[in-house]
């Protein structure tokens, strides 16, 4: 009798709360992962940074002096700036995946026959795993009998070892980098050009607008949210970049290749030692690099969210 | 429409883009054609320096023979499959939970949570690998499938709850106050009301996950070492040791792993595309 009223008084009770309490329901074992595997790793880091530590033994709380040693030690100077450089040259070189894969939607934007399987192949290179994308890269380059060379020796000019070259070697694995990132632009663009509205197009001719101005005044305004898109996932690209720069030269030659998060990773676990608090403060510092970034893909996205409602 | 539809061109000028067409797509897959062509010569041809010419014979079935029968390439593959299913299950589980308690109710929290989601989603690696490394040796997860799975569920339910949450905004509200009324307990909405609506997000988000794991290198050469959890993307490093300078299998090595995301981008195209989009271009 008394469980019976019990039941009913907590059936009452849930009803009465359970808008209340249902999303947090859904939301715990998602929100639980992702504080575990993402959130507290980022402060944890922090922490960690501030330590001289292998991994395995007692950690040696330093304060700021990993940080320090980026500046101050003499070696370790060398390849933090380099590999700060070149994360710049990447952030750079990278961001023309944007124009080209414009280009080429531009170019496939018609509808002959076999246009679909066009569109399709010519996204191929972005469904392919990275490191076979370096793998194919190395090969392209390699001075023996890389691709590259015989239509360089073609045009008369001498083969270059790419990879092998301080001056080139970034150059050329940014250049693998944007053939799949290029394919990925292409296709938001692809996508963005089918939305815009044909209407405006038409008056725009018939007030004389064409080819470039009709372009930069008509259409790629419409265009923004896939420049916006296209933006995000190319910057987080550049800045993630590890796989290719692994695969192709293990940081190399000289370390001239490396950048922040190749790096980081060299100091921390492999045969450089395992040295967990200068690469957690290296972690730290892309981090930050990272965190201008996202600060502004959240505040578009955040005015958005309020013009929506 | 822009450009002007080719139709509307001259002749010569539509002859012109005809013929242009596959000139370009050969153009931007040289470097993927170039493989599959060594990919089926024989040993020979490397051998006597004969590179680029015609295969001299065609040792496609000897070659892909090879990487399936004398190395560990279908053990790194089969590790793939076993990382990748329960991943994608595992992420699109929890974020459809995650995206229904975003989309659907309002309360004042909501919209940090959301953002913590996508911030966290754009987070370097690095920033991660120390701790979480930690956390998996300390688990008795390292160098285990299990540890590999449980971080790609916690890091992709990021995207996949951005993707979700918007998705499931777009739907038609009044189909969930019309069950209210009628007194459909919440979970029951969930289930037997949005559920079924979300089957499209589901489908994009399965192969986009599929294909991002899939394809992951850096996690699996942080948290696994040797041939009996590692992933194809990083099994095929050790094989590439294995047959140094052999190029014909080094080539077919890299078509067979990369092969499986072509294969399910093929096949559902027009999910994938929705999934790339991040469902914001229509």
């Amino acid at each position: 009798m008394t469980t019976a009223k019990q039941q009913t008084a907590g059936a009452a009770w849930w009803r009465r709360n359970q808008q209340t309490l249902t999303p947090w329901l859904f939301l715990a074992p998602g929100v639980l992962f992702f504080l575990v595997y993402v959130i507290f790793p980022i402060f944890q880091s922090f922490g960690i940074s501030l330590y001289e530590w292998d991994g395995l033994g007692e950690p040696e709380y330093v304060g700021l002096r990993n940080y320090g040693d980026l500046y101050w030690e003499f070696v370790d100077r060398d390849a933090f700036f380099t590999s700060l450089k070149n994360n710049l040259v990447w952030l750079a070189l990278y961001l023309l995946a944007i124009p080209a894969g414009l280009f080429i939607a531009l170019f496939l934007n018609q509808t002959v026959t076999g246009i679909r399987l066009y569109k399709s192949l010519f996204f191929f290179p972005f469904v392919i795993s990275q490191v076979v994308v370096g793998l194919v890269f190395t090969w392209f380059y390699d001075p023996t009998f890389g691709l590259l060379n015989i239509l360089l020796g073609w045009i008369g000019l001498g083969p270059v070892n790419v990879l092998g070259d301080e001056n080139y070697v970034t150059v050329g694995i940014i250049a693998a980098g944007l053939w799949p990132q290029t394919a990925y632009c292409m296709i938001l663009y692809l996508t963005g050009l089918n939305a815009v509205d044909p209407e405006q197009v038409e008056a725009a001719r018939l007030d004389g607008a064409r080819g470039r101005r009709l372009l930069w005044h008509i259409i790629i305004p419409q265009l923004r949210p896939a420049t916006f898109i296209a933006f995000v996932v190319t910057i987080i690209g550049a800045l993630r970049s590890f796989d290719l720069i692994s695969i192709m030269t293990a940081g190399g030659p000289f370390g001239s290749s490396r950048v922040l998060a190749y790096y980081m990773f060299e100091v921390a676990l492999s045969e450089y030692g395992f040295r967990m608090g200068y690469g957690a403060a290296i972690a730290v510092v892309l981090f930050f690099i990272m965190l201008c970034f996202i600060a502004y893909f959240l505040h578009s996205m955040w005015r958005e969210e309020k013009g929506a409602r | 429409m822009f450009p002007r539809p080719i139709q509307t061109a001259s002749r010569p000028a539509r002859a012109a883009y005809q013929a242009f067409l596959p000139a370009a797509l050969l153009l931007w897959l040289a470097p993927l054609i170039a493989v599959a062509i060594f990919s089926i010569k024989p040993d020979a041809d490397f051998a006597t320096g004969n590179y680029w010419s015609w295969p001299s014979s065609f040792e496609g079935f000897t070659n892909y023979g090879k990487v399936f029968l004398e190395s560990d390439m279908p053990r790194y593959l089969l590790n793939s499959v076993m990382i990748t299913a329960p991943t994608v299950i595992g992420a699109v589980a929890l974020s459809s939970m995650t995206g229904f308690a975003l989309g659907i109710y309002k309360f004042r929290s909501n919209h940090w949570i959301f953002f913590m989601f996508v911030a966290g989603n754009f987070v370097p690696f690095q920033i991660l690998m120390v701790p979480v490394r930690d956390l998996t040796l300390e688990l008795g997860l390292y160098n285990t499938k299990t540890g590999l799975v449980l971080f790609h569920i916690a890091f992709q339910t990021g995207f996949c709850t951005l993707f979700m949450r918007n998705f499931i905004r777009a739907l038609p509200f009044p189909l969930i106050e019309a069950a209210r009324v009628e007194g459909v307990a919440e979970w029951r909405i969930f289930i037997h009301v949005v559920l079924p609506l979300m089957k499209p997000a589901i489908a994009a988000l399965s192969v986009l996950i599929f294909t991002f794991i899939w394809n992951d290198y850096f996690w699996a050469v942080v948290l696994t070492q040797g041939v009996e959890s590692q992933p194809v993307t990083a099994g095929i490093t050790s094989f590439n040791a294995q047959f140094r300078a052999a190029y014909h299998l080094m080539s077919a090595g890299s078509i067979v792993a990369a092969l499986p995301p072509v294969a399910i981008f093929f096949l559902m195209q027009r999910h994938f595309i929705a999934g790339l989009t991040l469902g914001a271009v229509k």
